[in-house]
């Protein structure tokens, strides 16, 4: 029901050690309208999850399984097929917006391009279609001549959302889109790609290290460990009731608001123990 | 007051920026317009900001590792822009930072021996073999190995990195620590673990904290006071416990309530 994504038993390893596993048997399904957070530290497999659903998995690295996107296989597609899915059905947005703009494009040019390449808009349509997609994120329109580096770092954040949204994706990835950003202007970029999903009734995967940002935004969770889904459930499930040690210790890392919680580091060998216990 | 052991008074700072067609124009920005801090021995005084306040400014200025326009800073009551050479070496000793990024402020050329073991060289204190004994207690302290020494830092993760920064920082036994955006590269069970170390360590050696820090879910855990700046200037300072439940300042007010997950606490 209104399933959008369907990821069975993925596995990635890198091509010459195929009994690393860099994801392990990842299973999940995302739906329409709502916003699936992958949490997890860093090499827990979340970004690269993400990637091979894009298909943009580097070439020293192979991956296994099934990923059904729409009904269609996407595992199976070749380069040419991929592209036409890539920005046009599926959008990205990626964490660092001053490296995924080209400095020397308009940033109107660059909303412009995938409209283009998709729906073969020109010149007058294309023009307003641009200005309304700048609107939408909350840019003057004027902007659209401006280059990227003449916008603060959340003006390009929505620039690139503006461009992951031209072509009204049924799926959005987003991988730590406001973690180079500050806290004020994260709020307001959480918003707004919360409005967007809702209004295009996308289904959205949310990657992140902070659970506070889970909070504010996720309908679901994933948390991932060392390239394995640990747990998995509604957000006030895992946030309020974890069930994983992993992901009860992980929560007692993140230091709150309040000041009222003792931090507490986790304790791998404690965790290797459960793990293997379990 | 005897027990402020840093103190900066009217701090002001501009740098000029080019602007205007090929840059021939110039602008002035304050980058710390009328600053003043106290930090308490044995305290943490927290400085919070988004980017472009001046916050890393501050911390740089504090150390007089950017040269400021006005203003003083004492270190135990001492002027320290009157200081020069050998006199403002010896007070260096005592005012030691951590840096943000593990990765770009270790040298990839030294063993970690000597990076940590640098300070001690060149202040003279000790003899070889005394020196690279103290190496290997910190070392220890921080929760390393002491035949880490011989390694480089390219074979540590982020957090051991963090790890050999404070140990570097610890080494000469300072009273006060600058202590910039130190865990905000690493991952949250990283963070903790540095987070309760650098507490521990202060106080085992009654270290006075600067700790320079845009998440205030960190700061709330760490420091005992804090300054608020935006744009150059301090629009909020006091206890941490007070700000955190009645902000005076519409600004302060914006930031607490911009924290992630707040809402849904």
């Amino acid at each position: 029901m209104g399933e959008i994504l369907n990821i069975q038993n993925l596995s990635i390893t890198p091509k010459n050690a195929p009994d690393r596993f860099l994801v392990n048997n990842v299973s999940l399904s995302l739906s329409a309208g709502k916003t699936t957070c992958i949490v997890g530290e860093s090499g827990s497999g979340k970004s690269l999850t993400a990637l091979s659903i894009m298909g943009l998995l580097s070439s020293q690295l192979q991956a296994q399984g099934s990923i059904q996107f729409q009904g269609q296989e996407l595992m199976r597609l070749d380069n040419k097929a991929m592209q036409d899915i890539r920005g046009a059905k599926i959008g990205m947005i990626f964490q660092e917006p001053m490296t995924s703009l080209n400095p020397v494009l308009t940033v109107g040019y660059q909303i412009g391009e995938s409209l283009t390449a998709h729906s073969g808009l020109n010149g007058a349509g294309l023009k307003l279609r641009v200005e309304s997609l700048l609107q939408q994120v909350g840019i003057p329109i004027e902007r659209a001549n401006s280059y990227p580096d003449e916008l603060s770092g959340g003006q390009r954040q929505r620039v690139m959302i503006a461009m992951s949204i031209a072509c009204e994706p049924a799926l959005l990835i987003a991988d730590e889109p406001t973690t180079a950003l500050d806290v004020t202007v994260q709020a307001q970029i959480l918003q707004l790609l919360d409005e967007l999903k809702t209004r295009m009734n996308m289904a959205m995967l949310f990657i992140t290290h902070d659970f506070g940002v889970v909070a504010d935004i996720a309908d679901d969770v994933i948390v991932m460990f060392r390239g394995e889904i640990v747990e998995a459930g509604s957000k006030h499930e895992v946030l309020n009731k974890p069930k994983h040690p992993y992901t009860k210790a992980l929560l007692a890392c993140v230091p709150d608001a309040e000041g009222k919680k003792q931090l507490k580091p986790i304790d791998y060998a404690w965790l290797n123990g459960k793990k293997a216990a379990a | 007051m005897s027990d402020i052991i840093l103190q900066a008074n009217h701090l002001v700072k501009t740098y000029t920026q080019r602007s205007g067609r090929f840059g021939f124009g110039s602008t002035k920005i304050k980058a710390l317009d009328d600053v003043g801090i106290a930090l308490r021995a044995g305290s943490t005084l927290a400085v919070v900001g988004e980017s472009g306040s001046g916050k890393s400014t501050l911390a740089r200025c504090l150390l007089q590792l950017h040269p400021f326009d006005s203003g003083e800073v004492l270190f135990q009551g001492q002027d320290l822009a009157k200081l020069s050479g050998h006199a403002l070496r010896d007070v260096r000793k005592h005012l030691q930072m951590v840096f943000q990024d593990p990765f770009a402020s270790l040298n990839p050329r030294m063993r970690v021996g000597e990076i940590v073991g640098e300070g001690l060289l060149i202040h003279g204190l000790g003899c070889v073999a005394e020196q690279k004994e103290k190496v290997q207690q910190m070392l220890e302290r921080v929760g390393l190995e002491a035949a880490d020494a011989e390694k480089y830092p390219h074979q540590f993760s982020g957090g051991q990195r963090q790890r050999i920064g404070i140990a570097r920082a610890l080494v000469l036994s300072p009273k006060v620590v600058v202590c910039d955006e130190p865990v905000s590269a690493l991952d949250v069970s990283v963070q903790a673990q540095i987070l309760l170390l650098l507490k521990e360590l202060q106080q085992e050696m009654n270290l006075s904290y600067i700790f320079i820090s845009h998440d205030l879910r960190v700061v709330r855990h760490i420091a005992d006071e804090m300054v608020v700046m935006n744009q150059g200037k301090i629009v909020e300072q006091g206890k941490v416990v007070d700000i955190y439940n009645a902000p005076q300042q519409p600004y302060t007010q914006q930031l607490l309530n911009a924290i992630p997950g707040r809402k849904a606490a």
